[in-house]
């Protein structure tokens, strides 16, 4: 049997995150490729319902980073997000969510290193955690894709 | 209760309100339901007892019953810390209602937020001691089998979505469970569905809710839902220090942050 390969979803913030996921590529810095970046404006955008939903369509592990506090492109924006995941985190730790799935991260612009430490550690630990099973996932015929006009 | 019928009567008559809103009984021996006293014969159905634990504040900022006129509303502790809410939210203006709450037979009357707010000061603050017993038993409880606990309750969930209409501060014209392009949150009981709900539901009224457990007494299948907004509701006071519902001061924790917000789990 094939080992298990992990799928991370990444929700990044477009000014620091993403551009120091970019930094790792152009450092020819290779890392684990089971990561899929979802790029957002900001942490502050990242909604809470985009984790679970990650992980309803089969994620096994969530990874959110965005600037460290004091570099948000908005000011403070990752200063709301903290707030509001420290919140999540202990309502999910309550509810008997395996947090150990979900990882926050700072990751700045300059930072390619660390996001290829990143990923492969989370990658790492996830693929030792097998996978999130016990997560209920969404069922077929309930994903409804929007077409645009 | 003699004496909160008095008051009322007295409050009518005088023209003082228009409508006192209160608790008679409801359909069985159990249960009070809410009734919408408009003239002094109907006073005495009013009651006052274990029973009456309903959020009455709910109703306040509905139109039909803003249309009814000035009203006077029976309100226990959670029902005045609600009103302060309110008037946190910009929902309810000062001297828009008079309380009556109702102490060891004797009904005080309280005209607007300055009397709400002293009267508060002087009740019983937090969870009770089982309360809090409570919640250390269940977060001591193994990963495993607090997940277990919670498919369990929420599988029985058959989203009625009791909780937020009982619920005085779900009062969103539109709720992300009615927004359905895309559809966040599958219509049907299903247990990811139910999960994000219950979660969506909990975070909404984090740093908002005042314990009221209107939502947990509505729920048809008695799910804890009051468990999930006390683990949430702690959070907020320890790491935020605020506790909703007791002044008029705008400072809902979760629109606000400190740069020194304690973060020992980002790496």
């Amino acid at each position: 049997m094939a080992e298990f390969e992990p799928k991370v979803i990444a929700f990044v913030c477009n000014w620091c995150t993403y551009a120091g996921a970019d930094l790792t590529g152009t450092s020819r810095i290779k890392y684990a490729p089971n990561v899929r970046m979802v790029r957002l404006p900001c942490t502050g955008r990242i909604d809470f319902m985009l984790l679970l939903q990650a992980f309803g369509h089969g994620a096994d592990g969530v990874i959110v980073s965005g600037c460290h506090p004091g570099d948000c492109h908005y000011t403070a924006g990752n200063f709301h997000a903290r707030r509001r995941w420290m919140v999540f985190r202990r309502l999910l730790d309550f509810m008997g969510v395996d947090l150990r799935r979900v990882i926050f991260s700072w990751v700045s612009a300059a930072e390619g290193a660390k996001w290829a430490e990143l990923v492969n550690t989370v990658v790492a630990d996830v693929r030792k955690l097998g996978p999130y099973e016990a997560f209920p996932k969404r069922l077929a015929g309930q994903l409804k894709t929007v077409e645009v006009a | 209760m003699e004496a909160l019928q008095q008051k009322a009567r007295t409050l009518l008559q005088s023209g003082a309100v228009k409508v006192v809103i209160g608790y008679t009984a409801g359909s069985d021996a159990e249960r009070a339901r809410a009734l919408f006293v408009r003239n002094g014969e109907q006073t005495q159905q009013l009651i006052w007892d274990d029973r009456c634990r309903q959020n009455l504040a709910a109703y306040l900022i509905k139109p039909e019953v803003r249309a009814l006129g000035k009203p006077a509303l029976v309100a226990r502790t959670a029902t005045l810390r609600t009103l302060l809410q309110y008037a946190v939210e910009n929902q309810l203006a000062d001297e828009a209602v008079l309380a009556l709450a109702v102490a060891d037979g004797q009904v005080v009357e309280l005209p607007n937020f300055a009397a709400i707010e002293e009267y508060l000061a002087k009740q019983p603050r937090g969870l009770t001691p089982e309360q809090q017993q409570e919640l250390a038993k269940m977060e001591a409880l193994p990963l495993e089998e607090r997940w277990a606990f919670w498919s369990a309750e929420l599988q029985r969930c058959v989203k009625c979505y009791a909780c937020r209409a009982a619920c005085p501060l779900c009062y969103c014209d539109r709720c992300i469970v009615e927004v359905n392009q895309p559809q966040w949150i599958p219509v049907a009981s299903d247990p990811l569905g139910n999960l994000e709900w219950n979660v969506v539901r909990a975070m909404h009224l984090a740093g908002r809710c005042v314990d009221c457990g209107s939502c947990a007494d509505a729920c048809p299948e008695k799910i804890r839902l009051d468990l999930l907004n006390r683990v949430a509701a702690q959070e907020v006071l320890t790491h935020f220090g605020a506790e909703p519902g007791y002044s008029t001061r705008k400072d809902y924790a979760l629109a606000a942050y400190k740069p020194d917000d304690k973060e020992e789990f980002i790496r």
